[in-house]
């Protein structure tokens, strides 16, 4: 090996001039050589998507391991044998229908983002403009922040008794409590947004003296649209996680519900399906939303 | 109108209202200027020269005084004075282009492609045509400036208002800005006031140097006016005894005059 590390030049003469992108990897096996020839061994760095495939693949790996193990010794925890071989039951047909109680996984996740979607659209179309008012007029932002202070940190659950005596209906109480908890995180984060809007990109608009609308459109809006996403990032995922909870109470089509009723039919493995469906359902939400963000991100 | 009062600044002052009382920044501030003339203002930090510019932009309300434009009274910011900001104050989320259009489409009525046409317009006077459909994130800190400069040229203003434009540049570029600025100047004949702390931008650009004593309640100290034939040549001019002179006498001012008194302050 070394020996033929140490005549490089030799065998480069002879040859025809290299493609410049030859010449690259010439430099890098050049370099590669060097610190071999230094160090006695080879180390060239691992590129970056195969170290964190790899952490990747080591994390799932332990997961698995984890639960293979607990499954051996608790007993009454299916393995992730048994779980993928019921999983792949599931999954085959997840849009069957055979009464009210008994709908495939697919029909239960689509009714529970429905109640997520509509609850939190709501939110946005009162969180978001309020927001906007909030953070540009101080008094309104004076009396909001008691409200807020006193009503943010309450569990969205304890809203659901309320819904059900107002809505007399478990559907709309469910949505009701999501439009609840994604309320907060829209109306902290627009406002917020609105007071970060640099004071110049306000004196732009004076000197031209735009007018209201082209000022809300060319610059507030621009300007807060980061912000805005963050709030609904945050409230999607508070929305997400509610929406479980607030099934298993109020029964009906969910993915919220269908846990509880596997876990009054016993079917445990079921239960750590619709767990991972779940954890992947607010993985994909996050990662939309944080794409979105991408795509709205400003450097100035 | 007096011709010689296009700008004009009568018994200006501003007091700031702070929590530990009122602040006077600026004391009785009267400036005149012609049209087509390059002013420049010139002082220590924190003598108010940003302020005063501030007043004539009407981005703040002075306490007492007038200032007139063609003879009419500033009473608020409008698009008959362009501002060229210290940080550019570009719109991150729109192109060059569509920074300057947003000014335009602001102050010209007409056709669409008329306005358009200003648009191009304005960005090729300041040599940036190839960079008019980037965001102000693809271009350089000096590229960013000369868009500033097109957005508030577009508007063919009354008055030019400069706000230490190159403060934040290096040294090449900031020269380069600077021989930029006068040519487009000496195209469009702009009345031109400009906030600086750089001795030679100061001399080198300026049909006159307007010299600003230490706050608090700054006044102008000295007027220079600046003899030197347009147009001028940075190259020639450093070796010219005309140009020394006349840096030297701001320097004095600045240096001498006004260093004694902030030294003071500090004792």
């Amino acid at each position: 090996m070394r020996a033929l590390a140490l005549k490089p030049e030799v065998i480069r003469i002879k040859t025809s001039p290299p493609h410049p992108a030859a010449a690259m990897l010439g430099a890098k096996a050049d370099a590669a050589r060097a610190r071999m020839e230094a160090t006695g061994y080879r180390r060239t760095p691992a590129p970056d998507w195969l170290l964190t495939g790899l952490a990747w693949l080591a994390g799932m790996a332990v997961l698995v391991a984890a639960w293979t193990l607990i499954a051996k010794l608790g007993g009454r925890i299916p393995d992730p044998l048994t779980v993928g071989a019921a999983a792949a039951k599931i999954y085959g047909d997840p849009f069957y229908s055979k009464g009210p109680n008994d709908q495939g996984i697919g029909w239960n996740v689509l009714s529970s983002l429905r109640r997520v979607g509509i609850g939190f659209g709501l939110a946005a179309l009162v969180g978001i403009p309020l927001g906007f008012m909030i953070g540009r007029w101080r008094f309104l932002s004076g009396m909001a922040a008691p409200v807020i202070a006193l009503l943010k940190p309450v569990s969205p659950l304890a809203w659901l008794p309320i819904g059900l005596l107002v809505f007399k209906a478990a559907n709309p109480a469910a949505i009701y409590v999501i439009f609840v908890c994604s309320l907060w995180p829209m109306i902290v984060n627009t406002a917020v947004g609105v007071r970060q809007i640099p004071q110049d990109y306000l004196n732009v608009a004076r000197v031209l003296q735009l007018s209201e609308w082209k000022v809300f459109t060319k610059i507030l809006f621009p300007a807060v649209l980061p912000y805005m996403i963050t709030g609904v990032r945050l409230s999607i995922g508070v929305a997400w996680l509610v929406i479980v909870a607030a099934e298993m109470l109020t029964g009906g089509v969910g993915i919220g519900f269908w846990v509880w009723d596997e876990w009054n039919n016993l079917k445990v493995e079921h239960i750590l399906i619709a767990i991972i469906t779940i954890g992947l359902v607010g993985l994909a939400l996050e990662q939309a939303l944080v794409l979105l963000a991408r795509r709205f991100s400003y450097e100035s | 109108m007096n011709p010689e009062r296009y700008l004009s600044v009568e018994g200006l002052t501003k007091t700031f209202e702070t929590r530990k009382g009122d602040f006077a920044a600026l004391a009785a501030i009267d400036l005149a200027m012609r049209k087509g003339e390059f002013v420049t203002l010139i002082g220590h930090s924190g003598c108010g020269k940003t302020t005063l510019l501030n007043l004539v932009a009407g981005l703040a309300a002075p306490t007492s005084g007038t200032i007139l434009l063609a003879g009419k009274h500033v009473d608020g910011p409008g698009p008959d004075r362009g501002v060229v900001f210290q940080n550019h104050s570009l719109l991150p989320w729109l192109t060059c282009f569509e920074n300057v259009h947003l000014a335009v489409e602001r102050v010209f009525d007409g056709k669409k492609s008329l306005l358009k046409k200003r648009t191009h317009e304005a960005l090729e006077l300041v040599g940036l045509s190839h960079a008019e459909h980037k965001y102000p994130h693809e271009i350089s800190g000096g590229m960013k400036q000369r868009v500033g400069i097109a957005r508030a040229l577009a508007i063919e203003p009354k008055v030019l208002l400069l706000d230490e434009p190159f403060g934040a540049l290096d040294a090449l570029t900031r020269a380069t800005l600077q021989d930029e600025l006068m040519r487009i100047v000496a195209k469009t004949g702009a009345t031109v006031l400009m906030v600086t702390h750089d001795v030679d931008e100061a001399v080198l650009l300026s049909d006159r140097v307007v010299m600003m004593t230490n706050g608090p309640a700054a006044r102008i100290g000295e007027v220079l006016e600046v003899d030197l034939a347009r147009p001028r040549e940075r190259l020639t001019l450093a070796h010219d005894a005309r140009f020394m002179d006349l840096r030297a006498a701001v320097l004095e001012f600045l240096y001498e005059k006004q260093a004694h008194k902030a030294r003071l302050k500090v004792a």
